[in-house]
């Protein structure tokens, strides 16, 4: 019998502001431990929390980018619990009244399996909400002492909780790929998960069609979208190997271990805190208006979706290139920039980006950001394509020096000798040397074997050392075969 | 020199009568010699006072002197004050030595003033007697076998026995009336938010007020300019324009409607305290002030809902207090949860124990709208009837406290009673508004008489008037216990 699987993701983005929410400390990191740690960090005797305008900004950013209701009035909360790591024993954070409310995102789903096709889904979000990052506890001192360091303490997060709307690996892996996007694109999260700046727990449920909701159990803090997919995978199964066995499943928060590929429970709904919400009283409730808004509004980028359809409606892009080409905020400032040196090139400036660059810094291992050739690079050598200097065979081969070694198109093409050849004297003159030369096969082609043509173009082609400018030699050649 | 107001006080050392640190010296002197018998200090710290003196003595050289430069002024010890042991009357902090000043201390070390020592409180001002201190109870000056009040009883009992010419209190509940009512010293706790709350070791925060102890309104008038002032660090600290405290003191009462709510003057309110506050008001009345019949309806429920909302805060504020980063840490202990239990079970006394127990019952899941939340409603409804009584009188007057000072260890058992010695000042602390206790006579015993003195918002300043206008035509103030 088929199983329907139900996906909420709870993601902890770091909001990327020089200080702590509630204090002027900075949130560099990798500083030396508690180096960053000021009286509000280690939460001394008699401190008090002042909000970090930066913070709200980003999450208003994010409101604005999702469609999402943003309150006029939001409420900080402390949530109460012990842990050495927590200086305060309550973590500020926002409950019933949170900065953000409902909105949407849209994401392009691929499938995992097979040959299914690409599908666009939109995912609700229920409410994204300001609070503290707690320090981290060290282990494994030589001593077996326990150390905290509080320099993380007090970094502001954006808790964005979605509804329960994805019902795969897959689909989970599109949002979180989407919101890591969008978080970056806006310029509010450096979205680095190596260093915890963008964590996801992840809810995950079975049920039979048509029946209410399964118990969920939520699996903490995966920090790489592979780890997500399988965790996502291992506890769906075991979720149905444990109902089918007979069993049911308990609420509980679990951990993924990457080494094993397994989920674990790390602590069941029977020793879930009581954390005491109440509103901090330390904090006057956050308002905004509406102006404050509007001068958000206006520092927004034009966002991912916004583009797309500008790229197909505009350029007559594919809706799958404006898709890749949005990929990251750095993507396409940097197709745009190369396509201003050759405005209506859009689609041969669409193929580099998504084809050789793409496959360069893929092979390279590096990130757009670290892309060794520069957009007008790269835009000063699809004019010379576009204005016929050079082949496309050319092309690649400046393509490589150029990303080589360095420096602009012109110059590699001088240097090189790829300025392809577009004198149609000498074309012609080199394509009757070729029919004088292969009268058999010139007979055969004559004669309806129409395959062979490919095999005079390689020729000339190799006669022209590559530099024969390809439009003008088919033309001739085929005039010529043709008699 | 010892009965000098701070007025006078200000002239003698502008004059160069006496220097600062003569001036300081002769109170360090009556400390050592009084204390012993008072515990009105925790901490003394004659080196640094001394230093602050001789630091006075050189302003005056260069002439940039202000109203309480030179001048000793006590610090009750919930203010963190850098580089000195600020204990909070408990044993958790029996070793915290802060490394910053709060707000409060540094107004007064910006005036010049000279910090004398650290006063005695109950237990994180969790109490009305004085008796919860970890240090050992604070005597009533008057009778040393009677209790001064509480919170704030160590810098009354200074006060009055003349160690000091002013000190700052504290005022969550009534901890610096009632203190002030039961050693016959004239306390005002300013409107929340008038005073920062910066450094100054919270409560319960909503609650929680800074405010001057002294001999006379004038001199109260002094403290306020100093410790009054917007201030960036606390966000529920109001920006308002600077104020001259003093200005209006000398104007004439005539025409001053003063409400007389009548469940102040109902049945709990001693026959002696009754006898002395009607002749205050009958003093009134002879200065030319129209008396108005108020009503408080709500006033009745203000103990049930002060004991649900500032335990509710107190257990979350003190959660930090866990043995982890600084102050008490139990010698021995198994794992992490036994460090917290048996370090709070042991660097906590019995009532902040209870407090803490009843203000996280109060926030538990299931009890919190019950509690809280309907504690919170009514705090609404009992503002709003100060609000209703604004319409009808400018100053509303009435009793600080039920009796005068009670014997050591006479309400000990019963903490509700002692609770109840609370019960005319608790609602000006839900209500936000400023509160005053003046000297107004003798009751059973020969023991001090407090008068309040309520006012509508930021009235501050007419409160004193109203205040300094009897202490001109009485000398209840001026009275000074044997000793």
């Amino acid at each position: 019998m088929q199983w329907e699987i139900v996906i909420g993701l709870e993601v902890h983005t770091q909001l990327s502001t020089n200080t702590k929410i509630f204090s002027g400390a900075s949130t560099a990191f990798g500083a030396e431990p508690n180096t960053q740690a000021d009286a509000v960090s280690i939460a001394l005797p008699g401190v008090l929390p002042v909000l970090n305008k930066g913070a709200v900004e980003r999450a208003i950013k994010f409101g604005l980018a999702t469609g999402s209701h943003i309150a006029p009035r939001s409420v900080f909360a402390r949530k109460n619990y012990f842990y050495p790591d927590l200086p305060k024993g309550y973590q500020i954070s926002q409950f019933d009244l949170p900065v953000v409310g409902k909105g949407a995102l849209t994401i392009q789903v691929e499938p995992l399996s097979g040959n299914a096709k690409p599908y666009e889904k939109t995912v609700r979000i229920t409410r994204a909400h300001l609070e503290e990052d707690a320090g981290k506890s060290v282990h494994g001192d030589s001593q077996g002492v326990t150390g905290i360091d509080l320099n993380r303490a007090g970094t502001p997060l954006l808790e964005i909780v979605s509804e329960p709307d994805m019902s795969s690996a897959a689909e989970a892996v599109a949002y979180a790929k989407a919101l890591h996007t969008l978080v970056r694109w806006i310029g509010i999260c450096d979205g680095n998960m190596q260093e915890g700046s963008f964590r996801c727990d992840v809810n995950v449920s079975v049920r039979k069609p048509g029946q209410p909701l399964g118990t969920r159990r939520e699996i903490k803090n995966l920090n790489s979208f592979k780890f997500m997919q399988q965790a996502i995978d291992y506890e769906v199964q075991w979720q149905i190997d444990t109902i089918e066995n007979g069993g049911k499943v308990q609420q509980a928060t679990i951990l993924f271990n990457p080494d094993t590929g397994e989920t674990r429970a790390m602590r069941s709904k029977e020793d879930a805190h009581d954390y005491r919400y109440f509103p901090d009283p330390d904090l006057l409730p956050l308002e905004i208006s509406p102006e404050w808004i509007e001068q958000v509004r206006a520092t927004l980028p034009e966002l991912p979706q916004a583009k797309q359809a500008r790229y197909v409606n505009d350029l007559g892009l594919s809706a799958y290139d404006a898709s890749l080409l949005t990929a990251s905020r750095e993507m396409a400032d940097f197709f745009e920039a190369a396509l201003s040196a050759v405005p209506s090139q859009a689609k041969i400036c669409a193929n580099w980006m998504i084809g050789e660059v793409s496959a360069q810094l893929n092979r390279d291992g590096l990130d757009m950001a670290q892309c060794p050739i520069t957009a007008q690079q790269l835009g000063g050598m699809l004019a010379r394509i576009a204005d016929g200097t050079i082949s496309n065979s050319g092309a690649k081969d400046v393509f490589r020096t150029m990303w080589a070694e360095g420096g602009s198109a012109d110059a590699i093409i001088e240097a090189k000798g790829l300025k392809q050849v577009s004198d149609s004297g000498a074309i012609e003159a080199l394509v009757d040397e070729i029919i004088a030369g292969n009268a058999e096969k010139v007979a055969e082609y004559r004669s309806g074997k129409d395959k062979l043509f490919g095999f005079f173009v390689g020729l000339a082609m190799k006669a022209s050392k590559g530099k024969a400018n390809p439009a003008q030699l088919n033309d001739i050649l085929k005039k010529k075969l043709e008699g | 020199m010892i009965h000098s107001s701070l007025t006078q006080l200000g002239a003698a050392l502008r004059a160069k009568k006496i220097s600062s640190v003569e001036l300081t010296q002769s109170y360090l002197d009556r400390i050592n010699q009084l204390n012993p018998q008072l515990n009105a200090f925790i901490t003394l710290n004659p080196e640094m006072s001394l230093a602050q003196a001789r630091e006075a003595d050189t302003r005056f050289a260069s002439g940039k002197v202000g109203a309480l430069t030179g001048i000793p002024i006590a610090q009750k010890d919930i203010f963190c004050a850098k580089g000195w042991l600020t204990t909070c009357g408990s044993k958790m902090l029996h070793n915290f030595v802060s490394p910053y000043d709060a707000h409060v201390i540094s107004q007064f070390n910006n005036a010049g003033a000279v910090n004398l020592g650290k006063t005695n409180m109950d237990e994180f001002a969790m109490g009305s007697s004085n008796e919860t201190s970890h240090y050992g109870a604070v005597k009533n000056p008057w009778d040393t076998a009677r209790v001064p009040g509480g919170s704030s009883g160590g810098t009354a009992a200074a006060v009055a026995a003349r160690l000091c010419a002013a000190a700052t209190g504290t005022d969550t509940g009534g901890s610096i009336r009632q203190p002030a009512a039961l050693c016959g010293i004239s306390g005002l706790k300013p409107t929340y938010g008038v005073v920062s709350r910066y450094g100054m070791i919270a409560f319960a925060s909503s609650l929680d007020q800074a405010g001057p102890m002294g001999r006379n309104a004038e001199d109260l008038a002094l403290m306020m300019n100093v410790m009054a002032g917007f201030d960036e660090r606390d966000s529920t600290s109001l920006q308002r324009d600077k104020e001259d405290y003093t200005r209006d003191l000398n104007k004439p009462l005539t025409g001053l409607r003063i409400g007389l709510p009548k469940e102040f003057f109902a049945e709990g309110m001693g026959a002696d305290v009754a006898k002395a506050v009607e002749a205050a008001i009958a003093e009134y009345k002879k200065l030319g002030a129209v008396i108005v019949d108020i009503s408080l309806p709500n006033s009745k429920l203000s103990v049930p809902v002060y004991y649900v909302l500032a335990p509710a805060e107190a257990s979350s504020n003190l959660s930090r207090f866990d043995g982890v980063r600084y102050g008490y840490r139990a010698p021995e202990y198994g794992d992490l949860a036994d460090m917290y239990e048996k370090s709070r079970a042991q660097g906590f006394g019995a009532e902040v124990k209870r407090r803490i127990m009843i203000g996280t019952y109060v926030l538990s899941h299931g009890y919190y709208d019950a509690y809280y939340l309907q504690a919170q409603k009514i705090r609404r409804l009992i503002a709003q009837d100060f609000t209703e009584a604004y319409k009808q009188c400018d100053v509303i007057m009435g009793p600080t406290s039920p009796s005068t000072a009670f014997q050591l260890g006479e309400k000990g058992d019963d903490p509700v009673q002692m609770y109840l010695s609370d019960i005319y000042t608790i609602a000006v602390n839900l209500a936000g508004l400023p509160g005053m206790s003046i000297p107004c006579g003798f009751g059973a015993n020969d023991m001090p008489v407090g008068l309040q003195i309520i006012g509508n918002y930021f009235d501050e300043a007419r409160m004193l008037n109203v205040a300094h206008q009897f202490q001109l035509a009485t000398d209840w103030h001026s009275r000074a216990p044997k000793l």
